[in-house]
């Protein structure tokens, strides 16, 4: 059997729920546990058999992933070839699939994955493929069980018991269906390419009838496909029992980048940074860049990740945080649950702190504003000597010489 | 001499601390309140001290009896047995003040300057007349009440409650000297000298003024506790260096007073206005400035301490921040990490999620 698979990244009017970050880097090249999001999806992918192909799908300039593509290509180029393909406007999740059809349909692959870039995910594919042979359907479907309280912001589906048959797809429904959700991870067979085809047929057509209708000439997925396909008892459910997560605002890139550093301690402990005579104190999941220096008297972990170039001196705590590229962190500095930007630098004695998301989460009220939960400061933030900065969020290039607490600092 | 110092009762203003000590052995600069007040006393030739109490802790007892033998004075417990107000003691003491023609210092015992005994001694026998007030000048009158003098006298006209125009930047310090005949003028009740005796005297011109250099301040709650403290530090500064840490050690940021038992741990940075009592232990790379820490108390590794009381024997663990007028009871443990901001943590607490905005916590 061959396959070939997607990733959808989307493009430079998404994301915008991502910013203050999503300003200096996309989304889906943003780094969690020293990788930028979609390397998890082709370390995922390289443990697929018989996949040939992977191909991005979005509509960001050409530009934007040709050095990830570069780096991608040396370390996964002997197992399949990668290639972004850019829809000349947003085309929408299925709409970029069904315009590139010819592309994805060369070599003829018998079946197909497609991943949404913006989530955390162990990936489970092969048990994916492995439960797909045993259906009749043209596709299986990652699910996964959260909070019923939280099951609205996603898609939720309501599964056959026994047989796991989709019966059931509401897309963020405004009253409970169903704990059980789409993790955005599909696999298709190729014939879906007839359904999408119906599907965008029979989108043209209402359009047509009801030149006033709400719905955009967008294909989507989630409305135009998986609920036909439901209906036509052709979807099915897998139910992933392992982590999943959606990467939306910058605050749900802490979770993430904390679950792929525990997946690391399970499957690739040797990524990890450990505590050693000499070397600083360690605890629970830490990556650290070769290219950092951390002082020996500083204390790090659990779930850090310490990017390239960065330097830490003595005395500093960092707890459930990210430190991107090139960051200069100074003595006693404290940093809890938060992402620093590229470049940027952390005074003496100074605490960067934010609040601990809980579940699904990322957004908490204060005095009556949303304000992301974790403190995020922007590419090129300065942050003065023994101030404090709690559950801030910070835009790129500023100076900070004063404490805050629950704002937006534009 | 004589003197009466009025004590009064729990010092609620001053909890948590007045939790574990009556409120005038709590250290400010690392002596008890009422030593720096029994000091000046004493070098003014004060042989008999009357403390006006409401009631009256053992703890006191034993200690005071301790100063009576060190300074070769007698202290006297005068407990009142319902609440007096600030003439009705002098009043309850009259035998101690009144067994003699000499005058009387009285003082309120929440207050700190330079207290000027000796001067005032002097210039109450001068003028000769039945009372003097110890006045200090106030950049914000309107906040309390002024005292009206004379023109170009020193004798007191009128007092004025909360001026709303400018009449006088002066105001009442809570020291005073008196003849023992203005005890003919109290009686044994509930009174306010202030409201029901003052007003008298000054009518019957037997009422001066003292004007008080320097620094002065009510200490009785903990944000003047913090602000007397800088001004005492500054006032030892000028007076007697050699009292303060050593400005060459590479640690000390203006003025800090640490006792010689405290340990300092490396790449410390500590000051300015900063106290430190006995056996106090500070870890490496901590940050203090504008604050107090009482005896025993242990503060861990790369701490940040600002405006803030830490409490006997508590301990901050590494990596915390406080700061926001923040005080501490006795043994209270803040775990570490954590981020404090104006929390009133009273005793034994053990203290384990960040208080961000100011609290009271039980």
């Amino acid at each position: 059997m061959t396959f070939k698979a997607i990733i959808l990244v989307g493009g430079p009017s998404r994301g915008t729920r991502f910013r203050p970050l999503s300003l200096d880097c996309p989304k889906t090249l943003f780094p969690v546990a020293g990788h930028p999001v979609i390397w998890h999806h082709l370390e995922a992918l390289s443990r697929v058999d018989g996949l040939r192909e992977v191909l991005l799908i979005g509509f960001f300039e050409a530009s934007v992933f040709e050095s990830f593509l570069f780096d991608a290509t040396r370390e996964f180029g002997d197992k399949f070839h990668i290639r972004y393909l850019r829809e000349y406007r947003a085309l929408g999740t299925a709409g970029g699939i069904y315009h590139f059809r010819d592309e994805i349909q060369k070599g003829d692959p018998q079946h197909l994955f497609v991943l949404n870039a913006d989530v955390a995910c162990s990936f489970p594919l092969n048990e994916m493929m492995s439960f797909h042979t045993t259906h009749r359907g043209l596709c299986t479907i990652l699910g996964t069980k959260v909070l019923p309280e939280d099951a609205h912001r996603f898609g939720c589906l309501v599964a056959k018991p026994g047989s796991n048959e989709v019966l059931h797809y509401v897309e963020k429904p405004e009253s409970f269906i169903s704990d059980l959700i789409s993790c955005g991870i599909y696999l298709f067979d190729v014939a879906i390419f007839n359904t999408m085809k119906e599907a965008t047929q029979n989108k043209a057509s209402q359009i047509a009838l009801d030149p006033y209708t709400d719905s955009d000439d967008k294909l989507q997925l989630e409305q135009d496909l998986l609920r036909s396909l439901a209906e036509a008892h052709k979807l099915y459910v897998f139910e992933t029992k392992d982590f999943w997560r959606q990467i939306k605002t910058p605050s749900s890139a802490v979770p993430a980048n904390a679950l792929y550093l525990e997946q690391y301690a399970q499957t690739f402990p040797e990524r990890l940074a450990k505590s050693e005579p000499g070397g600083p104190q360690i605890v629970g999941a830490v990556y650290i860049h070769p290219t950092a220096i951390v002082d020996p008297r500083a204390k790090i972990g659990p779930n850090v990740t310490i990017g390239p170039r960065v330097v830490i001196s003595k005395g500093v705590r960092i707890k459930d945080s990210i430190i991107l590229d090139n960051v200069e962190i100074k003595n006693f500095a404290c940093i809890l649950h938060s992402i620093i930007g590229w470049d940027s630098k952390i005074g003496n004695w100074t605490r960067i702190e934010g609040t601990p998301v809980i579940n699904h989460q990322t957004i908490i009220t204060h005095n009556g504003v949303k304000i992301q939960s974790i403190a995020i400061l922007s590419k090129d933030v300065t942050v003065k000597d023994e101030v404090v900065i709690r559950n801030c969020t910070v835009l790129p290039h500023k100076e900070l010489k004063s404490s805050f607490h629950n704002e937006i600092l534009m | 001499m004589k003197a009466l110092i009025l004590v009064g009762g729990f010092g609620t203003r001053l909890r948590p601390l007045t939790l574990t000590l009556p409120k005038p052995l709590v250290e400010f600069c690392n002596r008890p309140m009422i030593l720096h007040q029994i000091e000046g006393l004493v070098k003014a030739g004060v042989t008999d001290i009357v403390l006006a109490v409401n009631y009256r802790p053992e703890i006191m007892v034993s200690i005071l009896k301790k100063y009576e033998e060190q300074y070769k004075v007698t202290i006297t417990f005068s407990v009142e047995n319902e609440p007096l107000g600030t003439a009705g003691p002098l009043a309850l003491a009259r035998e101690i003040l009144g067994k003699d023609q000499s005058p009387f210092f009285v003082l309120n015992s929440d207050i700190i300057c330079e207290y000027p005994f000796e001067q005032l001694r002097d210039f109450h026998n001068d003028h000769g007349a039945e009372g003097t007030i110890v006045v200090t000048k106030v950049d914000e009158p309107s906040k309390y009440g002024v005292i009206v003098n004379h023109p170009n006298t020193t004798r007191i006209q009128r007092f004025v409650e909360k001026p709303t125009d400018f009449v006088s930047n002066k105001i009442n310090a809570g020291i005073y000297i008196f003849n023992p005949n203005i005890l003919d003028r109290i009686e044994l009740k509930p009174t306010s000298i202030e409201k029901e005796v003052f007003p008298f005297m000054a009518k019957d011109n037997q009422l001066h003024a003292f004007e008080l250099d320097g620094f002065w301040m009510d200490v009785g709650q903990p944000k003047d506790f913090l602000t007397g403290t800088c001004l005492y530090l500054s006032n030892v500064a000028h007076r007697r260096p050699q009292l303060l840490a050593n400005p060459n050690l590479h640690y000390v940021h203006g003025n800090v007073l640490i006792d010689p038992s405290a340990k300092i741990g490396e790449d410390c940075r500590i000051g300015p206005n900063v106290t430190i009592g006995p056996n106090v232990v500070i870890g490496d790379g901590v940050r203090l400035q504008r604050c107090v820490v009482l005896e025993g108390a242990r503060i861990k590794d790369h701490s940040w301490v600002k405006n803030c009381i830490i409490g006997w024997h508590s301990t901050l663990g590494r990596w915390t921040r406080l700061e926001g007028v923040s005080v501490l009871g006795d043994d209270v443990s803040i775990n570490d990490e954590l981020y404090v901001n104006g929390g009133c943590i009273l005793p034994h607490k053990c203290i384990s999620t960040s208080i961000p905005e100011p609290r009271i916590i039980m």
